[in-house]
């Protein structure tokens, strides 16, 4: 269970919140249908840090915004909505791969 | 006497208190501090079971934790009645009852043995073979019926109980500073130096003592104290500095963000369990930072026919002599490639168990351990191994050869009713590895140990690859400081080490015998031996994870704790790659089994799931209603008169409010008061309509998209001032309809001055429908004047009835003259039951939810959700004059203009009217023709299908492609009964010009 830093609350348990898909998906009516399109449907699932909405829905109901490292799970950073990307360090390298369920990996 | 193979001294058992106990019906005494399985071995008892698949006779192979044989049922009384439990960890009380499992008639004479015979036939991919099975007669297969259940009935463990569980089961949520996983040595000066340090400090152990290896270390000492001493000291010392120590306590998964779950066992060891106590606790841990000291557990070796009663863990039969006082064997032949069996050889001999022999399997061993075994004059053979043995219940020899030129003939046999194996230690790293810290392989050792932690966690002592007392406490102290954040650790004064001890060997040992009439086990509790792994090699399979799925290799309830390495290094050896290479099988939670009711909790029965009841419920119920569930809502569902059933009461209901007027509990409405100078910008921006325009005291049905223009959600919005709206959203939609409302709010129109609040508990609603509504109404009403020019259809006025405030609102959803009366909860009893009266006395009738939806469906409004799927479209509804284009944006807006939305060919709702008295399903599939080929790609569906008892009919709402275009035509509904045919005809069955709504 995920600690999410709350930039309202501060730490809380992953129970108090609800996940809210991407962060920074911009909406604008007014472009073409192939942009709208992406706008609507077309996501990245990035291994590595990837920019997150969570609702506190159990405590003070702020949307907000959080990147997350998708390998480690760990949270660099949260912020409010509306405010840009910080930028943070890039999780180290994925080094020699632990191989943990990786047996399929494995080459013929 | 506790068993005549108890030592008359040592051990921590306490002889004094003797517990009487009965395993398979049979009585036995054993002592307090006893597990079953030194109890039980006390006693000369060895045979425990059978195996899963071939029922071979198995005793204990270990002593803790990682135990795959003896399993055994544990029966209090029926309903507690718990299978699969380790004998190893199951303390003894007085008067426990246990049975063995999987064995029949008894488990000494098991007629499933046959299955041992029948090996060729159930070997690696057995189940997959064969319960993908033959067929032999189309339709029908005899295997299915005849031989299957048999052979499923033959593999098993124990059979849990039929009835509910009886026991509750606690939760905690906990914080600390550091929590250390192991009470052993490693485990115990890590808390300490934590401890000391000021931090909040929790230690939680699997066992009923902590301790750990200390607890089977008489002759070691540390700072001076004997090594039991000195834990007694420390746990002393914890507990007077306020550490929560955490005895029957497995921590069984560690999760994201250093949050690890324990399973506290309470009560299970307690001969009488107190009136009310919880059985066991689930803690949930949020740790600072953890310190993992879950040391190691020993390896068998693979050799044929390694599973007989009486072979066993050498550092098990240590464990039964040193910590239980029991003597495992009268003769024992030790086969070990680590050091530490000499040290359980040389105890053994100490204690008059006669050491027929010890095996080396490596070439030059060495070291203090050997040269002791040969002061002491034990025999020892070097370069040895043992290639099976001998014995049916119990081992009676072992076959022992030498490791190089192993001639199926080339043996003798030593008899012994005793055999250590050694294959040396696997670090526990499976919490470790649950962290999501990397393992990385040490080629030196052959072992896998922790590398860089992915979480603030060390591991310490044996689960990091250490050996040794010394090194477990200093490592353990450091790492403890470390974690409170105070610097160094300290080191402890030790007498008794084995620091220097080492050795293993991973796979299987050689044997010149004939592999289709041997077995070597490698997973002794999923029955996989070293052959089957190698055949699923052989048959193609080169992942690891697949040649454990098609063997079933380590999938067992002890996830393969004593035979993952080996089973890897035989499929490593097979595959020709490097254990590196193929890497590493997952591994998952709970290291052990953790029961159901721990998990569950107090989330069980009535607290599984909130009941939501209205305020009217109560006197709904006193009314006869009969109650449907609507998400967790109780609604009433119809009001049977006496005799009627559902059809008979909805009908009454229907005519009785169209000819005068019903009643109708519609509380469960979301509601949510939109408030601020923006209200009425906000509105325009979440819904299709227009409300800018929308004079206060009026009402307008609005219409709510997703953003890629589908239908989400609709609900008439009343307005009350300015600023302020009442809006009402479906029953299952309001959490998901605010939530949305939020989000837009706070994050794409921030600058929006809009205050929501959900009002649906607050609120109750009582709808009054029929031409007699305001008759009914009226005299309970002041405030408001209720005259069709002063307040006419679809709008809302404040006031009071009953003397209590209302929002009244004057709508309908039956297509009549209608009232919905908003009144505080807390009056909602009162005001319905004085509706009811004036109801009652006028002829009409308090109606359900199932009335509500027929009346509904006769005037063609449709249930979001019912009529729409979440790909459903205001036009494709007939509902595109609610959108309001000429509005600069809403959401949802840009998406009604996708290519896909406007394309023609998207189904449309219409009606279908039926000859006959069938009412369709709903569901069911629309096709053109009547008999239409396989294959045919349907053209609708049905939405909704009820008797309409107002035009005495069936009717059905459905979704049809260019359904508009198609009225008038005969689609068909095919059914297996045959294709009813329907007219398509417009959704609107009664009343289309709307009259009597105006009433
Ligand atoms: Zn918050």
């Amino acid at each position: 269970m995920l600690l999410i830093p709350c930039p309202f609350c501060g730490p809380r348990p992953e129970l108090e919140f609800r996940n809210a898909g991407h962060a920074h998906v911009t909406r604008n009516p007014a472009v073409d249908d192939p942009a709208w399109a992406e706008t609507l449907f077309f996501r990245d699932n990035p291994k590595g840090i990837m920019a997150e909405r969570w609702r506190h829905v159990s405590g003070c109901g702020r949307f907000f915004n959080v990147l997350r490292d998708t390998v480690s799970d760990a949270i660099l950073a949260s912020y409010k909505a509306g405010e840009p990307r910080p930028d943070v360090p890039l999780p180290g390298p994925e080094g020699e791969a632990p191989r943990i369920g990786a047996g399929d990996e494995v080459a013929p | 006497m506790t068993g005549e193979h108890r030592l008359a001294r040592g051990g921590r058992v306490d002889r004094a208190r003797p517990l009487r106990f009965t395993f398979d019906g049979h009585a036995y005494e054993g002592c307090q501090g006893d597990t079953l399985a030194s109890a039980l071995l006390a006693n000369g008892v060895h045979l425990v079971g059978r195996s899963f698949k071939y029922h071979r006779p198995r005793g204990f192979l270990a002593a803790g934790a990682e135990e795959p044989n003896a399993l055994c049922t544990v029966a209090r009384d029926r309903a507690r009645t718990e299978p699969n439990l380790r004998m190893t960890q199951v303390e003894l009380y007085e008067g426990l009852v246990a049975s063995s499992q999987n064995s029949w008639p008894a488990r000494g004479f098991d007629l499933g043995a046959v299955n041992d015979l029948l090996s060729p036939l159930l070997g690696a991919g057995f189940y997959y073979k064969t319960f993908m099975g033959p067929r032999f007669v189309k339709g029908t297969t005899l295997w299915a019926k005849l031989f299957e259940p048999v052979i499923r009935r033959a593999a098993g463990l124990g059979v849990p109980p039929k009835e509910a569980d009886p026991d509750h089961y606690a939760n905690r949520f906990a914080h600390c500073d550091v929590l250390v996983v192991g009470g052993g040595a490693a485990g115990l000066a890590a808390a300490l130096a934590a401890a000391r340090a000021g931090a909040r400090t929790i230690l939680c152990d699997e066992g009923a003592e902590m301790g750990g290896a200390l607890l089977c270390e008489p002759d070691a000492t540390v700072d001076g104290m004997p090594a039991a001493a000195w834990v007694a000291a420390t746990l002393a010392e914890l507990a007077r500095r306020g550490a929560t120590l955490l005895p029957r306590t497995q921590g069984f998964g560690y999760y994201n963000h250093n949050f690890v779950a324990l399973a506290q066992r309470l009560t299970d060891h307690l001969p009488h369990v107190p009136a009310g106590a919880p059985r066991e606790r689930l803690w949930q841990v949020r740790a600072k930072r953890v310190v993992l000291a879950t040391g190691a557990a020993e390896r068998p070796l693979v050799f044929p026919d390694n599973d007989r009663p009486g072979v066993m863990l050498a550092d098990a039969a240590r464990a039964y002599l040193q910590r239980y006082g029991v003597k495992p064997g009268t003769q024992a032949l030790v086969v070990t490639a680590h050091d530490a069996a000499y040290r359980t050889a040389l105890a053994l001999a100490r204690a008059g168990v006669k050491i027929a022999r010890i095996v080396d399997t490596r070439p030059r061993p060495a070291g203090p351990g050997l040269e002791a075994a040969r002061a002491a004059g034990l025999p020892v053979t070097v370069g040895g191994t043992v290639v099976g043995t001998t014995g049916s219940l119990r081992v009676s020899g072992a076959m022992v050869a030498q490791a190089s030129g192993t001639g199926a003939t080339d043996f003798e046999t030593v008899p012994c009713d005793l055999l250590l194996m050694s294959g040396g230690f696997t670090p526990a790293v499976h919490l470790f590895s649950q962290s999501r810290g990397k393992l990385r392989f040490d080629a030196e050792t052959q072992r896998y140990l922790p590398g860089d932690p992915a979480q603030a966690q060390a591991s310490v002592g044996a689960c990091a690859g250490s050996w040794g007392l010394a090194a477990a406490l200093d490592e353990g102290s450091a790492a403890g400081a470390a974690a409170a954040g105070s610097g160094a650790g300290r080191s402890h004064a030790v007498t008794g080490d084995h620091a220097g001890e080492g050795g293993g060997i991973l796979g299987a040992l050689p044997h010149g015998r004939d592999p289709a009439r041997v077995k070597a086990f490698v997973d002794f509790q999923n029955d996989v031996t070293a052959k089957d792994i190698k055949l699923a090699v052989r048959e193609g399979f080169r992942s690891i994870e697949h040649v454990k799925r098609y063997t079933t290799t380590g999938m067992a309830t002890d996830q393969g704790k004593t035979s993952n390495m080996n089973s890897l290094a035989i499929a490593a050896g097979a595959l020709g790659r490097t254990l590196p290479e193929v890497g590493l099988t997952t591994f998952r939670q709970p290291y052990t089994p953790v029961t159901f009711g721990t998990f569950a909790g107090a989330a069980r029965d009535d607290l599984f799931d909130p009941v939501r009841r209205t305020p009217i419920h109560d006197l709904a119920a006193a009314q006869g209603a009969r109650f449907e569930d609507v998400g967790q809502w109780k609604r009433a569902w119809y009001f049977p008169e006496a005799g009627e059933d559902l059809h008979a009461a909805v009908a009454r209901e229907v005519r009785a409010t169209r000819a005068v007027a019903g009643i109708f509990d519609a509380s469960t409405l979301g509601k949510i008061e939109v408030v601020g100078p923006d209200a009425a910008e906000f509105l325009n921006r979440l819904y299709t309509n227009a409300w800018t325009k929308l004079a206060p005291g009026r009402c307008r049905y609005g219409l709510m998209l997703d953003e890629p223009g589908f239908v989400m959600d609709d609900g008439v919005v009343g307005r009350l001032g300015p600023d302020r709206f009442h809006v009402t959203t479906t029953t299952g939609g309001a959490p998901r309809v605010l939530n949305h409302m939020e989000d837009y709010l706070q994050t794409e129109f921030p600058e929006l001055k809009v205050w929501l609040t959900s009002v649906t508990e607050q609120w109750a609603v009582i709808a009054v429908q029929g031409p007699r509504a305001r008759d009914i109404v009226a005299p309970l009403v002041e405030g408001i004047d209720l005259s069709a020019q002063a307040f006419p259809h679809m709008a809302i006025r404040e006031g009071r009835i009953c003397g209590v405030p209302t929002r009244l609102f004057r709508v309908s959803f039956t297509g009549e003259l209608g009232f919905e009366v908003n009144v505080p909860a807390d009056y909602a009893a009162a005001v319905w039951q004085a509706l009811w009266e004036r109801t009652a006395a006028l002829g009409g009738t308090a109606y359900g939810t199932e009335a509500m939806h027929v009346m509904r469906a006769e005037k063609g409004y449709v249930i979001v959700g019912q009529e729409t799927d979440g790909t459903t479209t205001p036009d494709d509804l007939g509902l595109g004059g609610m959108v309001a284009m000429s509005k600069p944006d809403f959401v949802g807006k840009r998406s009604l203009a996708r290519p896909d939305l406007v394309a023609p060919g998207r189904k449309q709702l219409v009606g279908l009217a039926i000859e006959g008295r069938t009412v369709l399903e709903e569901g069911a599939q629309i096709t053109p023709t009547a008999d239409p080929p396989v294959g045919t790609h349907a053209i609708g569906h049905v939405t909704s299908a009820y008797w309409s008892p107002t035009a005495g009919t069936p009717i059905a709402l459905a979704l049809v492609e260019n359904g508009r275009a198609r009225t008038g035509e005969t689609v068909f509904v095919p059914m297996p009964g045959g294709a009813i045919a329907a007219r398509v005809v417009g959704p609107v069955f009664h009343d289309p010009e709307g009259k009597r709504l105006n009433g």
